[in-house]
Order: C-alpha cells, then structure tokens, then sequence
C-alpha cells in the first residue's frame, strides 16, 4: 500500500531524515517514537507533501507522491489527513465550519468565500461529531473549546477528507493525560472501524504500545526499530533515545496507569 | 477506563442539525442582503457621479491609454538621449531622496517622544496623554501639501518647507503606530529600572527601547519609502527636486516628454532600490529578534 524508498531530507548540510525505509502492506496503526529532533515530523510532513524530499520516493498503491504537482498534489492531500499538534483549526471559526475545511479540495474559491456547503455536507460533518463524542459544541467556536475537544474537532476535519491514510503529529502532546487517552482512542477506534491507515508521532512509549499495531523507532533521522510493540523491549527504547541505564519509561509516560500497563494494553484499547 | 462518549449517539443529533442549518441559512441571507446593499450602493453611486462628470466615463475610458502612449511613442524615438537626460536628473533625485531622509530622521524623533508621551503605562505625565495623542492626529491630518504650500508662501520656494512639512506629517502618523508597538510592551523591565530610582527618560531609554527598537525601525523605513513619494510630489507646487522637473516636462506638453520618461525612470528605479533594501534590512531585523 505505502512505500517509502530510501526517503532523505537535508536541511543545509543537517540530515533531518535519512535515507528512511518503511513499507506498509495493509491499513495498520503505526506509531512512530524518537526524541526530539530525531526527523519524525520532517518524515510525517514529506508523506503529506507538506514539504518536499530532497531524495527518495514515497509511493501509494503504486502511484508516485512526491513528484506530484499543482492540482495532483492538493489532491492526495485530501487523501492523506494530517493532525497536528496545535490542533491548526481557524480560532475564529465555527466548529462546524473548521470540519466542513475538509471538503475545501472539492469546492471552488467562490463557493468557499460564501460559505455554500451543501446541506449534506454539513450534515456528514456533524454527523462525525457526534461519531467523536462533540456533536453539542458544533455552533461554538473552535477557540472556545478544551484542547481535547479541539483536538476532536481536528481529527473531525481529518474524516471529512474521507482520506485512506491519517498522519498524526504528536496529537497527544499539548494535552492532559485524561483527553490523550480520549483522542487516542478517537483514533484507534477511527483505524479499528474505518479501516484507515493511521501514522502517529508519539512522545512517550506506553502510549506507542498501547494503541499501536507496529512501532517505528527515528534516532538522528534514521530508522533505527521496526517491529511490534512486544519486540520494543526497555533495551531497545534505551537505544532510540540514545539514554543510559538510568533510563526509566515510567518517568517519560502520561498514562493515569503506568503501573499496570502491559495488561491494559489489550484489555482496553480494543474495547 | 473514564467514560469516554465516543460513539455514543446522542439523542438531539437531528435538533442540532437542523438548528446549526438554521443558522447556516440565517447567516446566508445576512451575506446575501449585504451584498446586495453593497451592489446597489456600488451602482449608483457610480451613475450619480458619472453623471455629475463632464466628460463622462464610458465615453472618456477608451482614451485612457492615449497620453502615456504618447509618452511612451515620443521617448522610444529619442530613446538614445535618455542616459544623459538621467545624468542630467540625477541632482534632482539625490535632492528628492534628501528631502526625504531629513525629513524621515526628524518626524521619528517627534513620533518617538509623542509615542512615549502618548501611551497609557509609559507616559511622563498620565493625565497629558489625551493632548499628545491629539497632537499628533493634527499633525497626520493635515495633507502635508497644505503644510507645504502655506511654508512655501511664508518662506518662498526650495526644499526647506518641504522638508518640514513632511517631518510634521511623519512625527504624527509614526507617533500613532509607534504607540502601538509601545503598548504591547512589556513593563516589568520599567519597573524593575524604577526601582532602582532611575528617571523616566533612562527607564524608557534602556527599559523600553531595546524591547521596541526592531519595530521601530522597520515603520520607519517604511515611512522613509512613502517620504521618498511625498517629496516628489511636493516638487511640483515649487519644493525643488525631482518633482519640479517632472512638472515642467509634463505640464509643456509634447517635445519634452522623453525628459518625463527619464524622471519616471529614475523615481521607479530609486523606489524599486528602496523598497528592496529596506525590506532586506527589515527581514533581517525581524529575524534578529526572533533569535
């Protein structure tokens, strides 16, 4: 489905991302883990076309990515989500009208400048809100909201795009450990569901391994582990984040049960 | 696990649909009936003064290329002359620029101490802020060619007047949006001075300034590059410069117009060169801060 061959980005002589691997043959939940600066971002926004490569492919279903141009470009935009971490909705606009944003790669200039939606539309998008738990704050606008219900509101406006694949920048990072979980499980639920493909940043490993199917390591740009959340052992993690023995994953998590994780895991990310 | 309502329908899905499309069709109908009051204004305010126009504009647009194609056709045949008649102009321009320059340097001292004096927090005098605000609205809102013209009458021609008129105009119109940098400053810095029993100008001078100095400098060149425009065009009611000269080339009509495309010449290329180092030196000011 997606290929990413030997994807690198240079800025000035500082290799953000470096000669990257990852193939994905089926819709999976993917989380990516690294310290900062370590290229997870650069990799996620050269997916989503948000900045360019400056080597390497990016393939999906066959079709090239990243020499796509112009009007072929904001299209598979439309088909690749992104979600931020600043949640990046319009402050002053209604919540409604932020998820209606991911329709706008079918719809004129014109017709956005007078707000024409048609009614389905509008209908489909309060319809995911309330799919999402939000369906209440819909009139509001989206600065009025928590940063967890924002954060909704963006994965809201992710589905609107009815995109095959959601790349998610650190989604958890600016909230409380309560709506984390909230907005993990949104997304979770969306790839269980939907059967869209989800690449998340994540910041903490508990997080990683709780909700994820295959775990991505990024050390210095390169990837440096690849396999599933139970190969990710305290060793290895210490290796991604070049840490000592000192090195405690209890120390780094968010999660309210960081004692018990292990059984967590499967006993409630899938509930 | 918390009781997360992910996917939990709530039961008023249909009252909130059909209440935000109440809204949606309300807030169409405002948009639409704005938008009509504005055509229609538009409209007839245009009739009614294409009516009160002499010339009238339907009749007259097809005429609008005429004069500069003259212009134009007239300096393309003598296209060999135009270096030395910029040669010739070039006095003009530096003193043009001169103008300008003085003028820029004198009004940002004057919108310094009015914005200073005029913003609420920083202020010398708290209960004076009102005059100085509205000395400096008299001072923008006076059209700087009136001021010209009036010193021109009392002191004769040449670019002195100008040259005050403009460094009035500037100190107004900086002193506005200097203020508004000043008041997005932070004060902790002026207190911190204060209580080490310094006065109110060395509290400003360290306190203040180094917090606002970037954007400072960056309207100031902005008003430079206006200054540059205004000086020009005060050249023709008599203040010397380059527009003195575009005036004459202009005003005796054919035969000389090849002189009124050098002078055009030399005013875009000074305000492209302007324009670019100034907005070069802003980058790096902008950049610097963020640093």
């Amino acid at each position: 489905m997606l290929k990413i061959d030997a994807l690198t980005k240079r800025f000035g002589d500082k290799m953000a991302v470096n000669a990257a691997n990852i193939t994905v043959d089926k819709p999976t939940m993917i989380g990516i883990i690294g310290r900062s600066g370590a290229g997870k971002s650069t990799l996620l926004r050269m997916v989503n076309r948000l900045s360019d490569a400056s080597e390497g492919a990016i393939s999906f279903d066959g079709e090239e990515i990243t020499s796509l141009r112009g009007a072929a470009k904001r299209n598979w935009q439309s088909r690749c989500a992104m979600i931020f971490q600043q949640f990046n909705l319009v402050p002053r606009m209604d919540v409604v009208s932020n998820v209606l944003h991911g329709t706008l790669n079918k719809r004129s200039t014109f017709a956005t400048l007078f707000n024409l939606y048609p009614q389905e539309d509008i209908h489909k998008a309060i319809e995911i809100l309330d799919r999402l738990g939000i369906a209440e704050q819909a009139p509001k606008r989206a600065e009025a909201l928590s940063g967890g219900q924002q954060q909704r509101v963006a994965i809201a406006r992710a589905l609107m795009q009815d995109p095959k694949i959601i790349l998610a920048d650190e989604p958890i990072a600016s909230l409380d450990p309560m709506n984390a979980q909230v907005v993990m499980q949104a997304l979770r639920t969306i790839h269980e569901e939907d059967g869209r493909m989800v690449i998340a940043n994540l910041h903490t490993l508990d997080t990683a391994r709780r909700y994820c199917d295959r775990v991505i390591g990024m050390r210095d740009g390169r990837i440096v582990f690849d396999g599933t959340p139970e190969q990710l052992t305290t060793g290895v993690a210490r290796d991604i984040y070049g840490a000592g023995a000192d090195f405690s994953e209890a120390a780094t998590s968010t999660e309210i049960e960081t004692l018990d994780r292990p059984e967590v895991r499967h006993a409630e990310a899938f509930a | 696990m918390a009781d997360i309502s992910l996917g939990s329908a709530s039961q008023g899905l249909d009252g909130i649909q059909s209440s935000y499309m109440a809204q949606v069709q309300r807030r169409r109908l405002y948009g639409g009936l704005t938008l009509l009051i504005f055509v229609v204004l538009m409209v007839s305010g245009f009739n009614i003064a294409d009516d009160r126009n002499a010339g009238g504009f339907w009749e007259g647009l097809h005429q609008i290329g005429d004069y500069p194609a003259d212009v134009l056709s007239e300096a393309w045949e003598k296209r060999a002359d135009l270096p030395s008649l910029i040669a010739t102009y070039l006095p003009a321009l530096v003193e043009t620029v001169n103008i300008a320059a003085v003028s820029t340097l004198i009004g940002a001292i004057g919108g310094l101490f009015l914005s200073l004096l005029g913003t609420r927090g920083l202020a010398r005098w708290p209960r004076l802020i009102p005059v100085f605000r509205r000395i400096s609205d008299i001072m923008r809102a006076v059209p700087e060619i009136v001021v010209a013209l009036v010193l021109i009458f009392v002191l004769g021609g040449g670019p002195v007047p100008a040259m005050i008129a403009i460094a009035i105009h500037t100190a107004g119109a900086l002193g506005k949006m200097f203020s508004e940098v000043a008041e997005n400053a932070d004060l902790k810095p002026v207190e911190g001075l204060a209580s080490t029993g310094a006065t109110w100008s060395q509290s400003m001078l360290l306190g203040v300034l180094p917090q606002v100095a970037p954007n400072y400098i960056s309207y100031a060149l902005l008003r430079f590059e206006i200054n540059i425009r205004a000086s020009a065009i005060l050249g023709f009611v008599g203040a010397g410069g380059l527009g003195y000269e575009l005036r004459n080339a202009m005003a005796w009509g054919p035969g000389r117009f090849d002189e009124a495309t050098a002078i055009f010449i030399l005013l875009f290329g000074t305000i492209v060169f302007f324009d670019q180092v100034s907005s070069r030196y802003r980058n790096r000011l902008t950049k610097g801060q963020a640093r």
